[in-house]
């Protein structure tokens, strides 16, 4: 638990001065991720800026340096009953909320409880200035200047060093309970779609291997009346398979030699006609595809579904791997960029080449 | 910001007439009038013309023209806005995104709406019924307000803690540049690649784009609400049952809170049946399945009881809840029959700030001599303290400035910020040196520059320019030394 910020904001000066490139690495579980690192930065260490600044259970806001890891946080929270609800991913034991939150990683809840992005209420960022910046706050309602804190979500630090981050948290559900039956993907799709639209508890909508599950969290009674009235059988020791799917460790994503893709599209969406086994989360929102295939021949299916597809893991990285992005938003996110990071110090070219 | 337009009053409305209907390119003062201010009247100013284009073209053609004469050019929806946000600015256009007013397309399996952004905020709800949806934010403005402005403000409403704000609420936003580009930020999925615009331009107050199509998803109506109201005799107590029910794990649909001020007002003017001897009010709306609603209500209430509530009562009925809120939305009209005006102030405050924060309040009603009443959305620590002041009396609105400004700072100071969901526009634009630093504003700018290089989409409203902060910040320190020394001889 220690407070480097002032360490890190000199690192950044000193960079800006030498004209160095930095990488910046929280509990480095994320290197997989973007673009590949340049060999040439030097590595901008937060996993050292760790520590919980404030907690108020009763406010529902947890400020926290943003090198502290995930399993730390829910472990405070867990003590007054509370939780991060939108279950970030556990990629290691030295996953940080820093980091999860530059990469904008939301587990199974993330359409009904929001995800990482959503529960930002603010950050304070070194920019490429070298300025220790505070934007946004700790109250649920804050609309005073541009929403700099919720920006940083999916840029992967190329804006700036995240030093603090304060976030909404929110009560542990009393009960929870899963259903489970066969079905086609085809049929999944509308499926899960349909019994989101219903005014139940439902947490979770996924399908992987032939079947579908949902979730129901909430008060107790709320649980077993829906559970009661949906067909599918309950599943036992259901937390096991979600926090498969939430940290990436069920079978469908193991081993790194078949590239994992990620489809966000809209929810509804007939699902891209690719030959390679599919995993369907978000209630259909979030699809992962196994197999080898060009970014290039992706990007029009999903388009074709409403969204956009990225290269999560493995294959090419030398390329771009996230999607092709128009040439007034380019000139925008370009200029953004140099707004925060004008000597483009921080993680250059891992979002984008061009960025 | 300053700009100097290169092109003429009759040279720009000509330019206009020549691909907008000239019935829709008003220049005489007299159409002009309703456009000069927003929901906030005290800031006016008439602008050079007012635009009403029918398509996205013509506000693409609109924007090239005020780019390149340097132009500048005001968003603008149903004007409720409560900051003056969409005050004309007295050398540009005024662009009303007002016959952009369809629903494009609901999709009810996915969940969706697609709309114009003039569509109003209610008719969203009310379209989306027939399906067992409906939309989560609703400002109290709702029957007027439109969701190009909602996404303006990053509107809020007194759902918020449970079901978000705007930005929440968002799956994608056209719209069309300062240069005259139209670009979608967001997707139909959960999120898109790269940075999120979507959130930066949500709460942007019309200074980086404007928009043209929002896509927004729906909830499932749920299947019944119910409201708990309790009284208390005092404020803490009110206060700390708030955080009773949170720390027991219940997340109110609605959870607001009046002091005695706005409860006896309320209570005259909607006859409510609210307990007018207490001196906080708190009303708890649980919404969820039978069920469930059912088991947090029984909690809910035995709280409050726990917490020294005097008067505790749950509705029965569709009729009764709709009674209880019917003093809560109505707390606005009814402080306005007891005072000439009101100006209806707008902060949020750590939830465990409210007591300390409220007495300071009464405190600064006396040194300033003004009344003050409060409604709270307790849920999400937003503050509405409503000034009650004379604009006949000379001077009495530059004291209800000053007090709010007092009010403002006070927020901060206890970790709150001067703005939950009104805005800073015009009206706020000084505090924001309270809450920013000079650093932290030149961000702001800079990436305002990356949107709108020539600075033409609302200049002047939003983010201060810096040498205006320093004057202020010098000012409030003069006036602080000031009342130091008078306090000393005092």
């Amino acid at each position: 638990m220690a407070d480097i910020s002032k360490q890190l904001q000199d690192e950044v000066l000193k960079a800006r001065d030498s004209g160095h490139k930095l990488n910046i690495v929280g509990g480095n579980t994320k290197a997989f991720m973007g673009r590949d690192a340049d060999p040439d930065a030097g590595t901008l260490n937060v996993g050292e800026h760790t520590g919980i600044v404030e907690y108020h259970p009763v406010e529902l806001v947890l400020t926290v340096r943003a090198g502290t890891t995930i399993r730390e946080i829910e472990a405070a929270l867990a003590e007054h009953g509370q939780a991060l609800h939108f279950e970030p991913p556990h990629l290691g034991e030295g996953a940080t909320i820093g980091g999860t939150f530059a990469a904008n990683l939301s587990g199974p809840a993330r359409p009904w409880a929001g995800s990482v992005r959503d529960q930002v209420l603010g950050v304070r960022l070194i920019n490429g200035k070298g300025e220790h910046l505070r934007f946004g706050g700790q109250v649920m309602k804050n609309v005073a200047g541009y929403d700099v804190s919720r920006l940083q979500a999916g840029a992967l630090g190329t804006l700036g060093v995240m030093t603090e981050i304060s976030l909404k948290v929110m009560p542990k559900p009393a009960a929870t309970m899963t259903l489970v039956q066969d079905m086609s993907l085809e049929g999944a799709i509308p499926y899960m779609n349909q019994r989101a639209a219903e005014p139940k508890p439902i947490t979770g909508a996924c399908w992987v291997d032939g079947k579908v599950y949902l979730r129901l969290s909430g008060a107790r009674s709320a649980v077993e009346a829906t559970a009661n009235k949906w067909p599918g059988a309950i599943l036992e020791d259901d937390g096991a398979f979600w926090r498969s799917i939430q940290d990436f460790q069920h079978e469908f994503f193991a081993g790194n030699d078949v590239p994992l893709w990620r489809f966000s599209v809209g929810s509804i969406a007939d699902n891209p006609g690719l030959e390679g086994s599919w995993l369907i989360d978000w209630a259909g929102s979030q699809r992962w595809f196994r197999g080898d295939a060009e970014q290039s021949d992706l990007e029009p299916m999903a388009r074709a579904a409403g969204g956009q597809v990225s290269l999560f893991r493995g294959g090419d990285r030398s390329g771009e791997v996230m999607h092709h992005q128009p040439e007034a938003l380019k000139g925008i996110q370009r200029r953004v960029k140099n707004a925060f990071d004008p000597d483009n110090i921080f993680n250059p070219g891992r979002l984008y080449s061009w960025l | 910001m300053t700009t100097k337009p290169t092109v003429s009053k009759a040279q720009l409305a000509e330019q206009f007439r020549s691909f907008i209907d000239p019935r829709f390119v008003i220049t005489d003062e007299e159409t002009k009038k309703p456009y000069e201010c927003d929901g906030m009247s005290m800031y006016c100013e008439m602008p050079l013309l007012v635009v009403l284009p029918e398509t996205v073209e013509q506000v693409q053609r609109v924007m090239r023209i005020c780019n390149e004469h340097q132009v500048p050019v005001v968003a603008r929806g149903a004007g409720t806005g409560l900051s003056a946000g969409a005050m004309p600015h007295k050398e540009g256009v005024v662009l009303s995104l007002a016959k952009f007013n369809r629903i494009m397309e609901i999709d009810p399996l996915a969940r969706t709406a697609r709309l114009q952004p003039g569509v109003r905020n209610l008719a969203i709800s009310e379209e989306a019924a027939q399906y067992g949806l409906y939309y989560g934010p609703d400002p109290s403005s709702q029957i007027a307000c439109t969701i190009g402005g909602n996404v303006a403000e990053n509107s809020g409403g007194v759902h918020c803690l449970k079901y978000g704000l705007t930005v929440h609420n968002l799956l994608s936003v056209e719209m069309v540049t300062a240069e005259g580009d139209v670009v979608t930020v967001g997707s139909d999925g959960l999120d898109a690649c790269g940075m999120d615009l979507l959130a930066l331009v949500t709460g942007s107050e019309g200074l980086l784009g404007v928009v043209t199509e929002v896509k927004v998803k729906l909830l499932p109506k749920p299947e019944v609400a119910r409201v708990v109201m309790a009284g208390f005799d005092s404020v803490q107590n009110g206060g700390d049952a708030v955080g009773g029910v949170i720390s027991h794990g219940i997340i109110p649909g609605g959870l607001e809170m009046m002091d005695s001020h706005a409860i006896v007002a309320a209570d005259d003017f909607a006859k409510a049946g609210y307990p007018r001897e207490a001196k906080a009010l708190l009303l708890c709306e649980v919404d969820g399945t039978e069920e469930e609603v059912d088991e947090h209500i029984a909690q809910a209430e035995e709280v409050f009881r726990k917490f020294g509530a005097t008067t505790v009562r749950t509705s029965r009925s569709e009729e009764e809840r709709a009674l209880l809120w019917k003093g809560r939305k109505s707390a606005f009209p009814a402080v306005g029959r007891i005072s000439p005006d009101y100006y209806c102030m707008d902060g949020t405050i750590p939830r465990r700030e409210l007591a300390n924060v409220l007495t300071r309040m009464e405190e600064m009603s006396e040194e300033f001599g003004l009344r003050v009443a409060n409604v709270f959305h307790a849920g999400d620590g937003n503050l509405h303290p409503l000034i009650l002041f004379d604009a006949n009396v000379p001077g009495e609105f530059e004291r209800t400035e000053a007090f709010g400004s007092s009010i403002l700072k006070l927020c901060v100071d206890v970790g709150g910020c001067i703005t939950g969901e009104h805005g800073v526009g015009v009206e706020k634009i000084r505090q924001m040196a309270i809450q920013f630093s000079d650093e932290e504003l030149q961000q702001f700018h800079d990436v305002k520059a990356a949107f709108d290089p020539a600075g033409i989409l609302n200049p002047g409203k939003g983010v201060p320019a810096l040498r205006f902060c320093q004057e202020y910040r010098s000012l409030e320190h003069k006036q602080h030394k000031q009342e130091q020394t008078e306090a000393a001889h005092g």
